[in-house]
């Protein structure tokens, strides 16, 4: 195959008629052939008229490492073709040789940023593989858990998203806000990113004496520093000089490429999977989930900014609900047993022996759960084979989808304006390449 | 036109929350001198428990090992006798090891132990400048035995330890 793998610098067609475009020759690698890479990019690319440039893998505005592959002419990106697989790490793959409570904190580095969302849709989808059920207790924590890691995510989009466009205040106040998100996880679980919280029929364990207070503070504090972000931001012309109008999709083609969570709300079309397949009993909460029109930079920022009154709202009305009871099933075929009942019941020894030597195991079938993480719809298909590993593990991750259309939102744009695009449709690296 | 008046008039909303926060303490510490506490549950670095009497906790079970999902530990037991007994029961962990640079801090190992011998504790900064010294022995990981009580081996009479010693505080009803 070697003969058809083409490098860019040996096309002798694009040296002959422009040799001062063509980048130093030896640097540039691609591991497409010509003919592939013709039916990328335009034809004027080939003949030197235009630019190849290699934005990333390690450019910090790409947030992460992302490689996009870019045609210019002049400033103008006519052609964006994102190139991602440098963070994969075989998540999936290493998920298929783990049992079920085992791969749950590979769940955790998919979408680093919202690791509790992935714990969640990994579990449920376990829960509804093998049919177990969840403690009303645990779900309404779970729910709480999950709206404090959509506001988790939002905020370090926020943060890093205006440090691109050059707003730098606000990424520390992010930061310094995330912090507080970031102690209850670490009340909850013992872990600020990694959390391993939620397991198949419940959670770890329930929440400590401190939790309340913990997120008491968070709903007191953060309307004021919601409000501190729209002073920075919303009004600024500035920053709607680079967002408003940039970046359109329009809600069909965001639709086509299977673009979920803001990036597709933001386009007006109404689709959360909270409202659409209600799960961990999220049908009991009143909230609205807020919706652009134009499909543009702007309208994901006002979508993302808007849905932290929406979480608070939920977090409230979840802690008010709170009652006491058990927040793990009491089936002991899939949930360990307590420690303590393990000192004089044989039956709860053999248990906990059999969960933490070979874990439990699933039917035979096949299913798909899907939960609303703050980047879109998080859904893990699940497939069983009877025995306590799963066949096949596969992460429907928001990122990867939400990527795909870059090159379609930065038609025709300037350069410095696919910065603004990126950072508008809040990806995480580990969650595009799992 | 429109955009000058925008510059006037909304720029300075920004410019005055920024300024505001001048009269806010600061949120950040001065690491190393200073350190934040941990939550209770923090799963930092792993300590081998013994009871009060001075013999571990560890029965060389292995669960620990059989639960880790980065496989980072290795246990080798050995039987305990009365003239040089380790543990209460009738094995103990010969050789103990944890790889700190597979480890993951997912704690799995405390839940899965049953006697609630191995337990992550708050962080104390695994570091080493060679592969081998991440290898956690388990002279580093054993907690030292409570002051005025023998290390193991012990001498201990017959009878008394046959059995595991009953019943093990639980973990999931402390805090
Ligand atoms: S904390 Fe997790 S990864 Fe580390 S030794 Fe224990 S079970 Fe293994
Ligand atoms: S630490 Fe606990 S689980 Fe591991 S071998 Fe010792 S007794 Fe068994």
């Amino acid at each position: 195959m070697v003969n058809e793998t083409t490098k860019i610098s040996e096309q002798a067609l694009i040296v002959e008629n422009s040799p001062q475009n063509v980048v130093n020759t030896e640097d540039v690698q691609l591991d497409i052939t010509m003919e592939q890479l013709k039916k990328l990019v335009s034809p004027r690319a080939l003949t030197g008229e235009t630019m190849l440039l290699n934005m990333g893998p390690q450019h910090p505005s790409t947030h992460g490492v992302l490689r996009l592959l870019l045609e210019l002419d002049g400033e103008t990106v006519i052609n964006c073709i994102p190139d991602i697989g440098f963070l994969h790490t075989g998540i999936e793959k290493t998920a298929e040789s783990k049992n079920f409570l085992k791969a749950i904190p590979l769940t955790d580095r998919t979408d680093y940023l919202a690791p509790m969302s992935n714990n969640l849709a990994f579990c449920g989808a376990v829960e509804k593989l093998v049919g177990i059920d969840v403690p009303q207790r645990a779900q309404y924590l779970r729910v709480i858990l999950m709206e404090l890691t959509r506001m988790n995510s939002h905020l370090v989009w926020l943060g890093t998203h205006a440090l691109d466009i050059g707003a730098m205040s606000v990424f520390l106040y992010c930061m310094r806000e995330r912090e507080m998100i970031l102690d209850v996880y670490e009340a909850v679980s013992g872990a600020r990113m990694m959390s391993s919280f939620i397991r198949p029929g419940g959670l770890w364990r329930d929440v400590p004496a401190n939790f309340g207070s913990l997120v008491q503070k968070i709903l007191d504090v953060f309307p004021r520093r919601v409000g501190e972000y729209d002073k920075l931001l919303k009004d600024n012309p500035m920053w709607k000089e680079r967002t408003v109008g940039v970046g359109k999709i329009s809600a069909e083609d965001a639709i086509a490429w299977g673009m979920t969570g803001p990036c597709l709300r933001g386009s007006g079309v109404n689709y959360d999977v909270r409202k659409a397949a209600p799960y961990s009993s999220y049908d009991h909460f009143e909230f609205s989930v807020p919706l652009g029109t134009n499909g543009d930079v702007y309208d994901r920022y006002r979508c993302r900014l808007d849905e932290f009154e929406q979480s608070m709202s939920i977090i409230r009305q979840a802690m008010k609900k709170l009652t006491p009871g058990p927040v793990m099933t009491d089936d002991r075929k899939v949930a360990p047993p307590p420690k303590h009942e393990i000192a004089y019941s044989m039956e709860s020894l053999i248990h906990h022996f059999k969960l933490w030597t070979e874990g439990f195991r699933a039917p035979e079938g096949e299913v798909y759960f899907a939960v609303e993480s703050g980047k879109g719809e998080y859904g893990v298909l699940l497939s069983g084979d009877g025995s306590p590993k799963p066949r096949r593990v596969h992460m429907r991750a928001p990122s990867f989808n939400n990527l795909q259309p870059l090159g379609v939102m930065s038609q025709g744009c300037l350069l410095a304006d696919l910065v603004a695009i990126i950072g508008s449709v809040d990806i995480v690296l580990g969650d595009v390449d799992r | 036109m429109g955009l000058i008046k925008d510059v006037l008039t909304k720029l300075p909303t920004g410019f005055a929350t920024v300024l505001k926060t001048l009269k806010d303490k600061p949120v950040t510490v001065q690491y190393p001198e200073e350190t934040r506490p941990m939550s209770a549950r923090f799963r930092g670095r792993h300590h081998l428990k013994r009871y009060d009497d001075g013999l571990e906790r560890c029965i060389g079970c292995s669960l620990c090992a059989a639960a880790c999902p980065a496989d980072a530990i290795y246990v080798e037991a050995a039987e305990n006798t009365n003239e040089e007994r380790y543990s209460p029961g009738e094995r103990y962990s010969k050789t103990y090891e944890i790889n700190m640079l597979r480890c993951i801090f997912c704690g799995y190992c405390e839940d899965a132990c049953p006697t609630n011998a191995i337990v992550l504790e708050s962080l104390e900064f695994p570091t080493g400048y060679t592969r081998e010294s991440m290898i956690y022995k388990k002279d580093m990981l054993l907690e030292s035995p409570p002051i005025s009580v023998a290390a193991t081996p012990q001498r201990t009479p017959p009878g008394k330890y046959d059995r595991p010693i009953l019943p093990y505080p639980p973990i999931d009803t402390a805090e």
